[in-house]
């Protein structure tokens, strides 16, 4: 379980999907982090993650972790992004053996898991294919 | 000083549910429950949608219309009979998923279905008083019916997102009148920890939808003067496709009048959002100077009409945003019942 504080920290990636550009080469840092590790500069710049990219590579999820058991099966992947950043994210809304590598998704809002019966739930982003 | 719509947009989920598959687990005659409701099929959330995340993508929307700095909403509002927490405010995760926090008043509406046009009363009034320069008003639900209850063929998801201000040359639709008519009337309804709703059967019909729904379109139509032959569009709160169509009628509406916001049939009850996305349909493919009959019915109950004067800036707006009924439209994914059971929460793998 992530926790109110960790999930609280996360939401502006996971509901904006805010993201650190190097203001010397350009490098795009999904979190952000501190120390840009190709120019090693400081500085950054705010920016926001293109919403629409491709299937880079994706597996289904048919024996799932604690707290995802009646969400599977499902499946999760790797997408490029049209602005060139890759990130992974679960892909949904979508009919299992016809997803395919190359097919262009777009980013949508969903709940991401729940903490029990109690806790809070998780928000955050997941793909879905477009037509 | 006129007020009205600079944003609007529309979310609904993919997946569906048809009558039969439902008639079949229960032994119901289809047939007879696609007559008698004037309803073919629904949608349903999938596990991971509830009304935050309708709520988001329909916000998301009327913002692509809008094209305002989220910055400048002073208000945003979310009616639904199904907001995810009992304690903690839906509004709290839009209005960041959005870019609109944290110098904004936010609060989650309740008044059974009619939860969703209260919100956007309250946010049309405060940019109407001046005391903020944009305001949102959303409906939105993923509410249950019980296993085999009537409800079940009818209770769907989706929702739909209105961005109200008063720059002239910003505005889609003017709103030109509003009018509530509420009684105390125990129609429907859901106790505190009870996971599904209770409904009074045929009481719910004469004098709960039809009373309200009539009395409230009348008034309103009354006040601002006019008469159905003055309107292009009208849309009402649609719990399945033959209230609406009936009431409609029985104003004096022609079919060609509200077809376009009768989403039932194919969409099922969404509860807040069925009018506020009925509305957004007609927006959709509304022309300049059409005039729109909009009346809500919440269980409890209440009604609240809207007339709305579209202006040259909705042919603008139109294309900048996914439109309701290609939403509707667009590759649904048809569910069997025990996959529909799990989606809904009503079946659990046992380890979990």
């Amino acid at each position: 379980m992530l926790g109110p504080a960790r999930y609280w920290r996360e939401v502006p990636q996971r509901y904006r999907y805010e993201a650190a550009k190097c203001a010397k080469c350009g490098k795009v840092f999904f979190p952000p982090r501190l120390v840009c590790n190709k120019c090693h500069s400081k500085e950054f710049t705010q920016t926001t993650l293109a919403q629409t990219g491709s299937i880079e590579t994706f597996t289904v999820i048919r024996v799932a972790p604690t707290g995802f058991g009646d969400e599977a099966p499902y499946a999760v992947g790797i997408i490029k992004l049209d602005d060139g950043v890759r990130i992974t994210a679960q892909i949904t809304d979508c009919e299992l053996d016809k997803l395919d590598i190359g097919q262009k998704v777009r980013l949508e809002f969903r709940r991401l898991g729940k903490e029990g019966e109690s806790g809070i739930l998780r928000y955050g982003y997941k793909f879905v294919p477009v037509a | 000083m006129d007020v009205g719509i600079v944003g609007w947009g529309a979310y609904v989920p993919r997946h569906r549910i048809k009558v039969e598959e439902i008639a079949k687990v229960w032994g119901s005659d289809a047939e007879a429950y696609k007559k008698g409701l004037m309803l073919r099929e629904k949608s349903v959330p999938t596990p991971d949608q509830d009304t935050i995340t309708i709520s988001v993508e329909a916000a998301r929307n009327a913002l692509r219309r809008a094209k305002i700095d989220p910055q400048k909403i002073g208000a945003l509002y979310i009616g639904s009979e199904s907001h995810p927490y009992a304690v903690k405010p839906s509004g709290t995760v839009v209005a960041e998923a959005i870019g609109a926090f944290p110098s904004i008043h936010v609060a989650d509406f309740e008044f059974a279905c009619k939860a969703g046009s209260e919100g956007m009363f309250v946010a049309l009034s405060l940019v109407k008083a001046g005391q903020v320069e944009y305001a949102m008003g959303i409906g939105a639900d993923t509410s249950q019916g019980a296993p085999g209850d009537a409800l079940e063929f009818s209770a769907a998801a989706g929702g739909a997102a209105f961005l109200f201000g008063g720059k002239p040359e910003e505005i889609a639709a003017v709103c030109e009148h509003t009018y509530s008519f509420t009684t105390d009337t125990p129609d429907f309804w859901r106790r505190e920890y009870q996971f599904y709703p209770r409904h009074a059967g045929r009481f719910t019909g004469e004098p709960a939808y039809f009373k309200h729904v009539l009395s409230c379109a009348k008034r309103t139509m009354e006040i601002a003067n006019l008469t159905p032959k003055d309107f292009q569009w009208a849309v009402f709160h649609q719990p399945n496709g033959k209230f609406p169509a009936r009431a409609a009628t029985e104003l004096g509406f022609q079919k060609s009048q509200w077809e376009q916001g009768w989403l039932a049939p194919t969409l099922g009850n969404t509860y807040s959002g069925a009018s506020p996305m009925g509305l957004s349909a007609i927006l959709d493919v509304a022309k300049p100077g059409d005039r729109i009959l909009m009346v809500s019915y919440g269980s409890g109950a209440g009604s609240d009409g809207f007339v709305w004067r579209v202006t040259d800036q909705v042919t603008k707006l139109q294309p900048l945003a996914r439109h309701t009924r290609a939403q509707l439209e667009d590759r649904p994914i048809y569910l069997d019942y025990g996959t529909y059971a799990k989606f809904r929460g009503k079946i659990h793998k046992v380890t979990e």
